[in-house]
Order: C-alpha cells, then structure tokens, then sequence
C-alpha cells in the first residue's frame, strides 16, 4: 500500500500553490478500485484530474473512453457509482458536483471489465456505421415477439449506474419558507440583486448549488474595487449572512421554479462529508418557498464546438481551465491547444499559462478577432491562429494532437492545408448559452438571441426577474449593474421600497473592447460530416452530427421528434452543453434559422434529485396516515389479521392456534349463526344531520321516502349520482325532530359529506341544515346472532323485547354503564344490535361485552365474514356488487326507490333515461352453481352458450363469491343482461384454465328469505 | 402550485388545501322531469373546455370546507379572481397582457367583497 507521502506525489497535476482547497486536510479516496489522495475542498472530478484519471468512464452507445469535460452540474461524461456500502450506493453522480470526503468509494457507471479496458469498446471501432439513429428500433423489431429477450440484453450493456438494493439509512425533510425575493445563483448578478434585496429590509433568500458563493468569481482573475474578486465577495456576504432577514443556502439546487412562484431547493446537507448523514441529520432538505419576486441570477453554461473525435479524454470546456486552476490548484494537462469562437476563452489559456504549463496556440474561428485579450495573449507570446479551427483531435485513451485547417469566413468548409499541433488537452469555445432553465418551468418559451447565440428568457406570468449572463451579459461590470437593477426592480414589486441605490463596485476590465462571437457551431471537416470522424454533440448519448442530420433526411423535422429518436439532450444532464449545437444542425439542415426550429421544453427538475428529498419524512409509517378504531389494541392481542379499507386498519378474521384462514373464517360463520358474532364497525362513516329542513335534504339526496321516518325510527337509503347511478348506501337514523345520524359506506364518508356540502352551499344554500362528521367520535360494534338480546340484556336495562325495541328501531340507553345509541339493525340477516358509545369507552364496552360473552360463545368476526353473512342475505356493497354504472332497478332496489316524491331527487331523471329503463341491462341476481363446491371466481364472465365459438357473447359477470360455512355450499352474485326475468335459467362462466362452471340464476337471498331471523 | 384567496377565509393559502369541483356556474335545473333525454345528458356530461379564461367550482377541502368560484387562466395558470357562491363576477374575457401577466376588466355583484387580484 502507497504510503501517504507516495500518494501525495501522485497528485501530478496539482500546483504546489493557491487553489481554494485545504492542504491541511488530506482526503483519501478510491475510483474503480485505485486508492488516490485530493484536499478537503476539492469536487471528486478536480480530485481525479490531480490524480491524472484521464478516462473516468465509457460511452453509453459506443463504449468510448470518455474523461471529464467541464466543472459543473453541465458535465455529460463524469457520471459516477458513488457509496460505501449497500445502502448508499449512488448512481450517476456528477464527478464535478461532487465534493470530495474521506473514503469517499467510486467506480464508473459503464463499461466492463473496466472503464479503461471496456469490451463495448469495439462497437464504437467498428459499430459506428451500424448504430445509427433508431439503431435499437430498426434492428430488434423483428421479430416482435422477442423483443423482451433483446431488452435484457440492451439493459445490461447500456446501463448508467445502479440503484441501491437495501433501504436508504438516511433521514430526509421539507421546510416551508414565504420570502419577499428568492434569488436563484450567487454569482456576481445574484448577490447585487441580494445585496439590494436585503438593504431595502425585505425577506430574502440567496441559493446557490455550489459549496461556495461566487458564481464565476471563483475562478476569476479580475479585479473589483481594485481587490481579488473573492474578497468583494467575502465582504457581500457578512453583510447578508449578519442580516436576520436573509436566508444563505449553499449546496442548494432550486430545482423546479411552479406556479405562482412557488420555488422548491433541494439542498444537499451532508453529501460533502460522507455517504450516509451523521447524528440523525438530514441528508437532503428541501425547501419549499413561496417567493413574493424571484430573481434568477442562474449564469450560461459554455458550451463546446463540435469536431471529429471532440469525445477524447483531454477536450474540455475552456472555462473549465480556469475552474480547475483558480479554486482546485490543478491543471489537467501539459500542452494545452485552445479553440474558440469569441474573446471570453482567451482567458482560460493565459491561466494555463500562468500556472507554468504550456499553450501551443490559441485557434480562433474569427478571421480579425479585435478584443482586448486577443492583444493580452499575444503579448504573452501566445502563438495565435485567426480564421482556424481543429478539424479533428487524434489519440487513443488521451488526446496527443490536434488537426488544425483555415476555414472560409462562414466556417462551413475548409480552405487550405491542415498542420499538426502536438498537444495533451484540448479546450474549446462555442459561447454561452444562458441558463433560462427556470425560467421555462411555468410555461414561458425563452427567445432566440441573435446578439447573445443564445436563448434568453422569454415574457412570463409570473413576477419574476433575471439578471446578468442569463440575459447574456458577457463582462462582469454589465453583471453586476444588472443584477442591482433586477433586484432593485424585484424587491420594490414585493411591496418594499428603496431608499439609496447601490454603488456599483468598479471592475479592472470595466471598459475593455470585447470581440463579437462568431456564429459557428460545427467545425467543418475535409470530409463530409456523414462521413468524417465521429463528432459528437451529446457525449452522455452518443449522438452525433452526422447522426441528427441524417435523423433529419429521415423526414424528422419538429424538434421534439429528433429529440426522442436520437435522445439528444436526454439523460441526467439533459443536454446542459449539447442542446445548441444540436438545434444548429437541424436548423441547418432544415435550411431554417436556429429561432424558427425553436427548442424543446425544459421541465423540473433543473438537475437531478433524489427520492429521499421528494419524500421527505414522509416515508414507512409515515408515509399515509392509517386509522385505528378504540378497539384496536385488542384486536392485536386476540389474533386479528388485518386488511386496508381505506386508511383504516380493519380486522380480517381472528386466528386461533392452528387454525388456518378458511378454518377461522368459517368458525366466526357458524358462531354467529347459532349464537353470537361480534364485528368492530367503527370505520363507518357517521353524519351528524341537524336543522329544520333536515328531512327534506335527505328527501333530495336519498332515491328513497324520508317524510314520515318517527323519531327513534331507522330507514336504510340509497343514494345516487346524477346520472342514476348507485353511488353510496347506508342507514340514517331520527335521533329527533330535525336531528339524524347518517352512515355511510367506511369508504365514501368522506366523499358522501362532499356530496352533502356541494349541494347544500351551490344548490339549496336556503336550507337551513349543517352536517358533522362524527365518525371518529363514536365507537360501533355490532352483535349479530340469536344470542344477541340476551347477551345485550346482561348490560342494559332496557326493555329489549320485539315489542318493545323492534326491527329499524333505535333507544337510548346504558351499556355496561356507558350512555350508547342501540340501533337494531341488521348487515347479517341475523338478530342484530349496532352498538355506539363515545369512541374514548369503545374498549371499555367491547371488554364488557366479551365478558359478559362467555355465557353465549362471543366471537369475534372481521370483514371477511362480515361480507360473507351479507352476501348469504342478498345485501349489496355498493363498490364490489356495483361499479357506477348500476341504477337502484339494476340491483333489483325499486323498493328503495320512491318515484312520487314531490321534488325530483338526485337520481331520479338520470335513472329514468331511456337506456336505464330497457329491460336488457345488467341486473344483480344469485348464482347456485351446479356443483356446491365449485369457486366462481369474482370478475368471470357469464356466457350463456358455453359452446359457442371464440370470441362468445359475453352477458356478465360474477361481483361476489364465497364459501357459506353455514348452508356448506358456494355462493354468488352477479350481474346478468336481463337476470331478473331470467331466474332459474343457467349461465355459464368459461375460466382461463380451459374449465367452465355452470350455475343457475337465483335470487340473491340464499338464507332466511322471510326475514325471521332479522326480525325475530 | 396555486396560491388560492379563499373568499370565505380571507386569505391566500397553498393548494394543498383545496379541491377543484369542476366547471362552475352550472345550476341544476329546477324542473329536470321536463327535459328531454339529450337535454339531461348535456347536463350531466358537457363541460367546457377552454384555452383562456375559465370559470371553475373549488372547495377548501382541508380549511372552511366552503365552496367557491374561481376565474383562473387555463393557459397561463393565473388566477384573476376568487368569488363566493351566489356571487356573480362580470369580467371582459380578454385580459390587458403585459410582461409580468395580464389583467382582466372585472365587476364582482354580490354581499361579499370579493378579492380581485392584479395578475397574480
């Protein structure tokens, strides 16, 4: 193993000097297996490049050797598997984004065995010609069938990291802000318009992605104020970070710009220190704000000119020298050959030269390139080579030269002898194109700038600012006046005002001459573009020129179009550095401008996120809320298994030692049969109905008559939308005059007292009539059986005789000393008593009850039994024996239906349309099948000639099926085209195992159809 | 994320708290048994659907639980105006552009003083 010292050594880039890295705090890391050393401050790209890591993976498609390119979230090609452990795996970090910690574990996302030594490698020698554009739909379509096969394989050789396969460790969370000026980047526009945000006393926020504030400023040789631009820096930010009204976040991505400016930030807390949080911190926080003027300081990205083999490790982004210079100390490479098409490059090869290493030339596209850093490199003894370009760059796993041509003054061809610059890095210009992200997340399309070759922001809706090189700004002095201005104008349309305007620092470079930019996009080759070297657009994609113009003789015009089928500016830098010269060639192709080919949309988020942050602490039991009833601790502890209905847990049935499911569910069956059941019926919905025109409401909303329901009277109703169709049901009860208690499916509570409410406030606010959910306050349990009143009367004093508390009858009364409403009603067809007390003596009564029980053999019963006894007694659930399109008639409901009601309730009209009065619709029947043991399983379908030839005419369809303990034979319903006047006809129900079931149409009631039991 | 006035609260509050309820200003009919089929249909199913100016039906669901109007753009997502139910707001269908959102000429006839809002 490599002692300290030896892996300091290895750092071969690294400048012995400067550099925002603390040398004092070595860090060691690993990539692909290699134990390497860089400084705390360090991004893990500027670690590897310090460490001379050339090729940091290889291409999606071609499997070519690809290093890093840029310093920033633009990056295509440093795309990482990061994490120690399973649980923190990574994928597809950003190198750039990245900041380096101790044992910090990576590895490239592709390639195999390695990404130096990678067999897709030899695709991208030979394959070039195969893998066209639609390479993957072209050639596995045929046959169809096997395309499942062909994906696996395509998988696993195109693949872009994994994710983790244990649970993430790490603690996530949201926070809620309402700030007067958001302010999105903390470069020199940004923190103007902070600074003139925060004088005028208004709330603000400042965000920036990176670790430090600064923007450009970090990697600047300028001057401001005649001091390092660092320290103006440093000064800006103790005057924010001491005004408790501003809000600095560092690390913070505002990733989505929504609505009504709402902004969300994901800020990275801890990934700068290691892989998982410490101390129960939160990893990522993201932060929800609410913004009153947002103001999008959010820079341009450079973007690279496009030339044959532009993909080798050692062609970078020219202002990534600088990067890598100024704020990491590390210069990655000896002899540097710079291309450009403006003067802002120039700067970067004067750092290279500062830092002691060589530039061989500096190749401008312009003819008569007249900025004043033109004059700077040449007094430098730059060599400069006007109206050039680099044709080609040659290498193998690193650049080792370039082909430089003169070209003609539109740089569509070349026009004279190329000569041959021997070099290790290759930088290139291509301009700026403005970060306008954001600014299209609502809606807004941003603007084609002839004067910037750029998209600029476009008009919006929202109030919403933007401010320096994102407009196009290119010197620093036009910066900064434009982001003093911007946040002058947002900060006054936040409702504050200003009293003194900011003094604008003064820059070294303030009045320099700057050079136009050339138009130029593509370099021209001595062959055509179709059949030159490979000249890659988007690296991260694999899609080159020649590959987008052919997309575009394949008859793809709309941008949109050659986006997908090339995948140009997909993947997880959405095509920060390839968009552009993409649209060039389109435009060009199409023979059209780049503002008339347009661009495609950019949606949130800006850059990637994760999970966790989406989630936030809303995750495992947190991650819906679930409902308990008062009975629920001992439901825990008397074996209940329990379903979801909703967000309540409900016991399903009750296991004892041994017992199986089936074993248990038809015990609960039988117990409650020949003596006593019990069911936790607390998830009801209840609605509490008062006012004097009460019954009338109900009148309206119930297809049944509510006009003579007596106090302490309980009447079953069936409610409908609109259209006629059956939408909840339930058992309303007259506590008093003007006084009822609704119930409702467990389900619809909270979408029937919507239902109320809509009608009551839009329709007949007139009425004077209030609803009150009063489900969680009160506790029901239900007993059902023959044993029923008599193990009621051992804890209430009440007369429970028939004659005196009959059938749909309510009272008042005590219940193991708890003041309750009886209701006797029935879901079982059994003698039954509804039981409810104030939901905080629900355990209290249960316990009671159980007490009381053992004389009669209490057992408890869940849903499942529950839904059982019901169906042996023909009562529907509405949702499992309809689905919205069944009218009280289709289930055989008329009775429930009072037609003579003065006013046309809710159903009525909708249930009398001619389509829902033919006799040939659906209708819920019984169905015996022939065979007593024979399952139809729920959803088949009926048919009535089971010999008739594929496809057959299906006629329904089986809603519910059980297994009866109590008649020992299978029961169902279903609904049948005219199975009401059908009955005793058989259907027949062919199932996919080849088998078929016969059955014979019934009524629904399969137990006690004179109601003995019910009434008894 | 729209931030919705509730009329009835009298405060602008997130979304999240609120419902829409469809298309507004579409009154039950008072004698449905007299309509036709196709009549009744229209009722039930035709809805508008337009680029533009829009009047809908929200519900601040996990506030006042009180249903309200709401004259919103269903281009650019702006809300011009949020107005009790039984109130009635004349506006001229045309919003006045301008860089950071349009305007809408609105008159609001009703009990309830009624939030307009100047873009948004």
């Amino acid at each position: 193993m490599m002692s300290a010292k030896q892996l300091k050594l290895q750092q071969r880039n690294r400048l012995s000097e400067g550099g925002r890295i603390n040398r004092r705090k070595p860090l060691m890391f690993t990539f692909d297996g290699r134990r390497l050393m860089g400084y705390e401050g360090d991004t893990l790209a500027s670690a590897l490049l310090a460490n001379g890591v050339d090729v940091v993976g290889r291409s999606f498609k071609y499997g070519r050797p690809r290093g890093i390119m840029t310093a920033g979230v633009e990056e295509p090609n440093a795309v990482l598997q990061i994490g120690g452990s399973e649980a923190t795996q990574i994928p597809n970090i950003k190198a750039t984004e990245q900041m380096l910690y101790n044992g910090l574990v990576s590895s490239p996302v592709n390639g195999w065995p390695s990404a130096d030594n990678d067999i897709m490698g030899l695709f991208g020698k030979f394959g070039g010609a195969l893998m066209s554009p639609g390479f993957y739909y072209k050639t596995f379509m045929w046959p169809k069938s096997q395309w499942e096969n062909y994906e696996k394989f395509i998988r696993k050789a195109a693949g872009l990291g994994r994710a983790p396969t244990k649970p993430d460790v790490d603690r996530y969370d949201h926070m809620h802000h309402h700030a007067d000026v958001l302010v999105v980047g903390a470069g020199p526009s940004g923190l103007m318009a902070a600074l003139q945000a925060s004088r005028a006393g208004a709330r603000v926020i400042l965000a920036d992605e990176r670790a430090e504030f600064g923007g450009s400023l970090l990697h600047s040789s300028e001057r401001i104020d005649a001091r390092e631009p660092m320290d103006w820096v440093e000064t800006v930010i103790n005057e924010l970070s001491d005004n408790p009204r501003v809000t600095l976040l560092r690390r913070a991505t505002v990733n989505g710009y929504h609505d009504h400016n709402f902004l969300t930030i994901s800020e990275r807390r801890t990934d700068h220190l290691g892989d998982t949080a410490t101390d129960g911190t939160a990893r990522h926080r993201f932060h929800k704000v609410r913004a009153g003027s947002v103001v999008l300081a959010t820079g341009a990205h450079e973007r690279p000119l496009v030339f044959a083999n532009n993909d080798l490790p050692g062609c970078m982004i020219a202002s990534s020298l600088s990067h890598y210079i100024h704020r990491f100390a590390v210069v990655p490479g000896e002899s540097l050959v710079l291309m450009t098409n403006n003067d802002s490059a120039y700067q970067s090869a004067l750092d290279w030269l500062d830092a002691g290493r060589s530039v061989v030339a500096i190749v401008d596209t312009r003819k008569a390139p007249e900025g004043r850093v033109v004059d700077l490199a040449l007094e430098r003894g730059i060599r400069v080579l006007t109206g050039s370009v680099i044709i080609e760059a040659k290498g193998r796993k690193r650049v080792s030269g370039a082909v430089v041509a003169p070209i003609n003054a539109q740089g569509t061809f070349v026009t004279g002898d190329t000569r041959w610059l021997p070099c290790d890095t290759i930088a290139t210009s291509g301009g700026w194109s403005p970060v306008v992200h954001l600014s299209c997340h609502t809606g807004s399309r941003p603007v084609w700038s002839e004067d910037v070759l750029g998209f600029v922001p476009g008009t919006t809706t929202e109030q919403r600012w933007s401010a320096g090189s994102i407009t196009g700004k290119q010197t620093l002095a036009e910066c900064l006046a434009e982001g003093a201005a911007e946040g002058l104008a947002a900060v006054e349309a936040s409702g504050h005002s200003v009293e003194e305007n900011l003094e604008l620092p003064v820059t070294a470079s303030g009045n320099d001459v700057v050079g136009e930019t050339m138009p130029l996009y593509v370099v021209p080759h001595l062959k055509p573009m179709s059949r030159a070297p490979k000249q890659f657009v988007d690296m991260q994609n694999d899609v080159t020129a020649a590959g987008i113009e052919m997309t575009t003789r394949e008859g793809f015009e709309s941008i949109e179009h050659v986006k997908r089928y090339t995948a140009l500016g997909f993947g997880t830098d959405q095509g920060k550095t390839g968009n552009i010269n993409g649209l060039a060639i389109v435009a060009k192709s199409l023979n059209k401008t780049i503002a008339q080919t347009g661009t495609t949309v950019f949606r949130p988020n800006y850059t990637p996120i994760s999970f966790g942050v989406v989630a936030g602490a809303s995750t495992d039991e947190l991650f819906d809320p679930q409902r308990f009833t008062p009975m629920h601790t001992w439901h825990l502890d008397n074996g209940a298994e329990f379903e979801n209905v909703g967000q309540w847990k409900r016991p399903l049935y009750y296991t004892q030692t041994g017992e199986t499911m089936e074993e248990a569910i038809a015990r609960e069956q039988i117990a409650t049969r020949n003596n006593v059941g019990i069911l936790d019926a607390s998830t009801l919905g209840k609605i509490d109905i008062q006012g004097k025109d009460a019954r009338e409401f109900l009148g309206r909303v119930y297809t049944n008559a509510w006009a003579k329901l007596a106090p302490g009277r309980c009447r079953y109703g069936l409610m409908c939308g609109e259209d006629g169709m059956v939408m909840d049901d339930g058992v309303t009860s007259c506590l008093a005059e003007n006084h009822y208690l609704m119930t409702t499916t467990s389900g619809g509570a909270a979408r029937v007292l919507s239902w109320l409410e809509i009608y009551h406030q839009t329709e007949w606010p007139e009425m004077e009539v209030f609803f009150t959910s009063v489900t969680d306050q009160w506790a029901t349990m239900s007993i059902a059986g023959p044993d029923s009143r008599k193990l009621l009367a051992s804890l209430t004093e009440i007369d429970l005789s028939p004659e005196a508390f009959g059938f749909m009858d309510w009272r008042s009364a005590n219940v193991a000393g708890i003041p309750a409403r009886i209701f006797r009603i029935s879901f079982t067809g059994d003698l039954s008593y509804e039981i409810n007390v104030p939901a905080q003596y629900g355990l209290h009564v249960w316990k009671a009850l159980f007490k009381a029980g053992k004389d009669y053999n209490l057992t408890p019963y869940g849903t499942e039994t529950m839904h059982v006894l019901r169906a042996e007694k023909g009562f529907v659930i509405v949702g499992q024996d309809t689905d919205g399109s069944m009218t009280p008639p289709d289930l055989n409901h008329n009775w429930a239906v009072a037609n003579n009601k003065p006013f046309s309730f809710i159903g009525k009209r909708g249930m009398n349309r001619a389509d829902c009065l033919r006799q040939d619709r659906k209708q819920l029947v019984g169905l015996m099948t022939t065979d007593a043991s024979a399952v139809l399983p729920e959803g088949a379908q009926a048919v009535r000639d089971p010999e008739q030839s594929i496809p057959m005419s299906m006629v329904g369809h089986v809603t519910s099926s059980y297994h009866s303990a109590f008649l020992d034979r299978r029961i169902a319903m279903g609904v049948i085209k005219d199975g009401l006047q059908r009955m005793g006809e058989k259907v027949y129900f062919p199932l996919s195992d080849g088998t078929t079931i016969e059955a014979t149409i019934c009524s629904t009631v399969f137990l006690d159809a004179d109601s003995k039991r019910q009434k008894s | 994320m729209f931030l919705i006035h509730c009329p009835y609260c009298g405060e602008h509050r997130e979304e999240e708290e609120f419902h829409a309820a469809g298309q507004a200003h579409l009154p039950r009919p008072l004698d449905p048994d007299s309509m036709t089929d196709e009549e009744w249909g229209h009722f039930l199913y035709y809805r508008k659907n337009p680029r533009g100016v829009h009047r809908e039906l929200w519900v601040h669901a996990a506030g006042c639980r009180k249903y309200f109007n709401i004259a919103r753009n269903t281009q650019t997502y702006e809300i011009y105006a949020t107005y009790k139910s039984g109130d009635t707001l004349e506006l001229d269908e045309n919003p006045t552009v301008t860089a950071t959102g349009s305007t809408l000429n609105m008159a609001v006839h009703g009990d309830a003083k009624v939030q307009l809002e100047q873009g948004s």
